[in-house]
């Protein structure tokens, strides 16, 4: 298999009827670690994850993988704000992934139920995912991003409604991915937690990428004013 | 009022006793309208899934289409399949004019686009739901409708009931591409229309009893079937 990064981005952007969602960006990413996306609200954190991803439409610049972008798709996975589900079984939402790369039932089933056990859903197999609790949807569709072994997973606030046992539960299993060579972009609002993962920081205002630094030098030294403001907790305009 | 209950306990003795040719005509409507009824749901679901998941260039004149068929009367359906199945038709070689089989036809063109509309609709509001999902795990087009054809199962259940509802209450296009042949295409709407006509108000009634027994019948045992299937919410 061919290596799918350095994923390189020259500016691209989305936009959605003539208005900019995020964008024009320029981005380099490596194969290693972990990127935190950070900004307000509106900043443009889920539309860039999107269109990293390539389900949100590029209307100009280029997403380039090192590989085809077809081949590159097969080995990617998403997290979304609100995690959709299935209407069925929690073990049929965590098969769903394995079964459509056409592996079969009895081995989806033995992943299905390892998920399960290391995101704590082992005892709700059987439950109807759409009636689990927000939380428990979290686990879930987490488990299902990764249950394919992607490599690169994109996570947008995966820990939104979690408390902070769950939360810590979640981390770990991040953590236990990204060694296992995983690639991680995520966004989040919770500080706490981008300095706990985050190798490299974006930090998003108005769609665009106002500082793109080291975790280590961002969270000492932010280089903008903006930066430091909302690391402060500050409202950023 | 005297023929009315005359019928009606002629009617009963009828249905109790499972009399021979109520029970003949009662099967052959079963048969030919569950026959429709699986032909209808495999052109219409998979047709109202493609609707649901593909923008193609004709998607919205398909659908028009679909809701202008809907309201066709099943009457002129009967005529031109009758058209299209005569000797002189089109399919006139088949020699399947006057036949169960002619009846299946019409009764196909008048549900499949009822089923295709309805099941369309509820695809339609899975597939928003879905739709940031699937294409982000990078899903096939079949994989996709096959997803929604199974989630939405239950609404596609409705949609078939409505079909089946429609299919064997129906009279007009029957009449006319299957003749009302006695122990060939005689049908319970056919029969009870032509029994009424002769004054036969016993036989006709009975036969609208064992309609209306049969249409709830199935309608319960389906309901039944799908909800002991799961308990789910959904
Ligand atoms: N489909 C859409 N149509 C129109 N505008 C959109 C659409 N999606 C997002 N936007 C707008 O684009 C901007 C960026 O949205 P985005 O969801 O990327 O922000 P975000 O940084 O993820 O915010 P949050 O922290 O609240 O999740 C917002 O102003 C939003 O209203
Ligand atoms: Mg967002």
């Amino acid at each position: 298999m061919s290596a799918l990064f350095p994923l390189v981005v020259e500016a691209a952007k989305t936009t959605r009827r003539g208005k900019v969602l995020a964008g024009p960006v320029d981005l380099r990413f490596e194969a290693e670690g972990t990127t935190v996306v950070i900004g307000p609200n509106g900043a443009g954190k889920t539309s860039l994850l999107r269109m990293l991803h390539g389900t949100a439409r590029l209307s100009g610049g280029r997403i380039s993988w090192a590989c085809g972008t077809e081949e590159a798709r097969h080995h990617q996975a998403f997290v979304f704000q609100r995690p959709i589900m299935l209407r069925r079984s929690v073990e049929e939402n965590l098969i769903y992934p394995l079964r459509i790369r056409g592996i079969d039932r009895a081995e989806a089933r033995e992943k299905a139920h390892q998920w399960a056990q290391r995101v704590g859903l082992a005892g709700m197999m059987d439950r109807a995912a759409p009636s689990l609790s927000g939380g428990e949807q979290q686990k879930l569709a987490l488990a299902r991003a990764l249950i394919t072994d992607p490599k690169v997973v994109f996570l947008d606030e995966p820990c939104a409604s979690l408390d902070g046992r769950a939360m810590r539960e979640i981390e770990e299993v991040l953590m236990t991915a990204r060694t296992g060579g995983t690639r991680l972009i995520m966004s989040t609002h919770d500080m706490g937690q981008a300095r706990r993962l985050a190798d490299d920081v974006i930090f998003l205002l108005h769609g665009k990428v106002h500082e793109c630094a080291d975790a280590a030098n961002f969270f000492l030294t932010p280089r903008t004013q903006q930066g430091r403001a909302f690391l402060r907790g500050d409202i950023v305009e | 009022m005297v023929d009315l209950w005359s019928g009606l306990s002629q009617a009963f003795w009828l249905v109790v006793t499972l009399d021979a040719e109520l029970l003949e005509i009662a099967l052959r409507s079963l048969r030919v309208t569950l026959s429709a009824l699986v032909v209808a749901c495999l052109i219409a679901l998979p047709l109202a899934g493609l609707l649901a998941v593909r923008r193609f260039r004709l998607r919205r004149a398909v659908i028009a289409m679909l809701n202008a068929l809907m309201g066709l009367p099943p009457v002129v359906v009967g005529l031109v399949v009758y058209v299209f199945l005569s000797r002189s038709g089109p399919l006139g070689v088949l020699g399947l004019l006057f036949t169960p089989t002619a009846m299946i036809i019409a009764q196909v063109v008048i549900i499949v686009p009822l089923i295709a509309s309805i099941a369309h609709q509820s695809l339609r509001e899975l597939w928003q739901e879905y739709h940031d999902l699937l294409i982000s795990m990078n899903v096939t087009q079949g994989q996709k409708i096959r997803t929604l054809l199974w989630d939405a199962r239950r609404a596609l259940l409705t949609a078939a009931l409505a079909g089946f509802g429609r299919a064997i209450g129906e009279v007009g296009a029957i009449m006319i591409v299957g003749g009302n042949i006695d122990h060939a295409t005689r049908v319970l709407t056919t029969a009870i229309a032509l029994e009424t006509g002769k004054g036969d108000f016993g036989l006709a009634l009975a036969l609208g009893f064992v309609l209306i027994g049969l249409a709830i019948t199935v309608n319960i045992a389906i309901h039944w079937l799908s909800r002991t299937e799961r308990e789910g919410n959904w």
